[in-house]
């Protein structure tokens, strides 16, 4: 205790009823948290564990975050790109318990127990992802912004088995917009990862 | 979006009794919700978080199909039962939104997808009947070429979004509710309403009423089934046209013909007249495209969507072509 809030105590004490000193004390408190640094926890705020890439981070949010959000501002993995925010052109694209889903349309809270992958998550000890490596080496980007989500949605492509004629994969992958126009290179690189029975 | 609070629903009588609250939603998928909600059309002050639920199941059958309201559109599409037994179902829902969407979406939310009508989702300058009940109607005199030439009101002629709702539609599918007084089946095609002059109303849920499943009838002897969705790009798109056809044939002579149209019409539209003229005909091209034609009827265009009236007979009748061939 400092010297400072002994002197405040003092000070409430001897200005305040007995009846009061309570309530004065909590509010004391209060002020303080006030001033800190810890973020001010609302009555709607709810803890939710959410597990990324394989570790668990416990979390307080607010029910309206969306998994996007919890992602880039709460844990700072910023790979996951926000585009329009409306679920309309899969740059926020993640794996939850394996499937494709937009984080921009998932709600943070309703993701306790579930196994969320992320960009961030596919590089396996430094080594890129075959479909990482695969973008890469066929240029299947221009700004980059849309990449992540198109690699996310291009592995779960690939596992799901839909990896069966060009016109198939261009059909998967209707869900991941790219305003530079890479889709030849992307499509070329998905066909190489598909063609090679390597992990993915 | 504004705030809420987010309550998950244990049991069905839980998900019912916190709905009666006022404020509140129900949240399954979110895929529509959330948007609505990030662009405050939608303002819930609670949610009822659906997805403990024991809703998620299917079954396919030689009675029938039973799906869960909360089966995944994802999940439906790749059963190998469905697509042998109900083409247009499976055609339906792959032609839908993204895969992402359709690993995240459910089969009951699906069908209470509101409107994409850009009026209708704009907060701003626009004005809607449907979001604010007596504002008028922007898309009327605006920019309407994605909007109804069926089933249309001076109120609202916004038309319904969902592909699998068509084909439903085709099928004389039921949708199971469970309400505050038990369960009840709604036939899909009294489930829908058109706007007339309260475009606010979009089916015969009560509020806190909930889609428990989707009922769908076996198919007849012989019966075929088929989606056809045309739109502005090839994928990832919504409906400008779509037909939905189930057809049995006996000798080469249509026994049944039940045609369903979208994108066309505040409500999945059947096509009663094109049946007619189908029913017991000789399956020719003249005789399609002769029974496609009165699809038109009772048709109104607006400025900008003309081109659906022509657009959809075309589907009508390269449909009903693709299934019988």
């Amino acid at each position: 205790m400092n010297e400072f809030e002994v002197s405040r105590r003092r000070f409430i004490g001897a200005s305040a009823a007995a009846g009061g000193l309570a309530a004065a004390t909590a509010k004391t408190a209060h002020a303080a948290a006030q001033t800190s640094a810890a973020p001010v926890r609302t009555p709607e705020m709810v803890d939710v564990t959410l597990e990324v890439n394989g570790r668990r981070h416990p979390l307080s949010i607010e029910p309206r975050t969306t998994l996007l959000d919890a992602l880039r501002e709460e844990l700072r993995l910023s790979g996951t790109k926000k585009g329009c925010d409306r679920g309309s052109c899969g740059a926020c694209t993640v794996h939850v318990d394996g499937a494709r889903v937009l984080s921009c349309l998932t709600l943070a809270a309703r993701c306790e127990g579930k196994a969320v992958t992320t960009i961030e998550g596919l590089a396996a000890e430094g080594e890129l992802h075959p479909m990482q490596a695969a973008f890469l080496a066929r240029d299947g980007l221009q700004c980059g912004y849309c990449t992540p989500g198109q690699i996310m949605s291009a592995i779960a492509l690939v596992e799901e088995g839909r990896a069966v004629s060009d016109d198939a994969i261009r059909e998967w992958m209707s869900g991941n917009i790219c305003r530079c126009g890479a889709y030849p290179h992307i499509l070329a690189a998905i066909k190489d990862v598909a063609g090679s029975g390597s992990r993915s | 979006m504004e705030n809420f609070t987010l309550a998950n629903a244990a049991t069905l009588d839980a998900a019912l009794a916190a709905a009666q609250q006022p404020d509140a939603k129900f949240i399954a998928g979110g895929t529509d919700l959330l948007q609505l909600m990030k662009d405050e059309v939608e303002r819930p002050q609670r949610l009822v978080d659906l997805h403990g639920l024991p809703l998620d199941q299917f079954s396919i059958g030689d009675d029938g199909a039973r799906i869960g309201a909360l089966v995944k559109m994802s999940d439906l599409a790749d059963n190998p039962d469905l697509r042998r037994r109900y083409p247009v179902i499976a055609e339906a829902l792959l032609a839908s939104a993204s895969p992402q969407v359709r690993n995240m979406a459910t089969i009951g939310g699906n069908l209470l997808q509101r409107t994409r009508c850009g009026y209708f989702r704009d907060t701003g300058v626009a004005a809607c009947n449907k979001r604010r009940p007596g504002s008028g109607c922007s898309a009327i005199l605006g920019f309407n070429r994605l909007h109804a030439v069926l089933g249309g009101s001076d109120y609202c002629i916004a038309t319904h979004p969902s592909d699998l709702a068509v084909a439903l539609a085709a099928l004389d599918a039921a949708v199971e509710v469970q309400g505050s007084d038990g369960v009840r089946t709604v036939p899909i095609n009294e489930f829908y309403l058109v706007p007339g002059g309260t475009p606010e109303r979009e089916t015969v849920l009560r509020p806190g009423d909930l889609i428990t499943a989707i009922l769908v009838p076996p198919p007849g002897m012989g019966e075929r089934s088929h989606y056809l969705k045309l739109r502005d790009r090839a994928s990832f798109e919504f409906a400008l046209v779509s037909a939905a056809v189930a057809i049995a044939l006996d000798d080469g002579r249509i026994r049944v013909a039940r045609i369903a149209v979208g994108g066309v019409g505040t409500k999945p539209w059947r096509l009663p007249n094109v049946e007619a003229a189908l029913a017991g005909a000789a399956v020719t091209p003249t005789v399609l495209t002769e029974a496609a034609a009165h699809a038109a009827e009772g048709a109104r265009p607006f400025r900008d969507n003309a081109f659906k009236i022509a657009l959809m007979q075309r589907a009508v009748a390269r449909a009903l072509a693709t299934v019988t061939a």
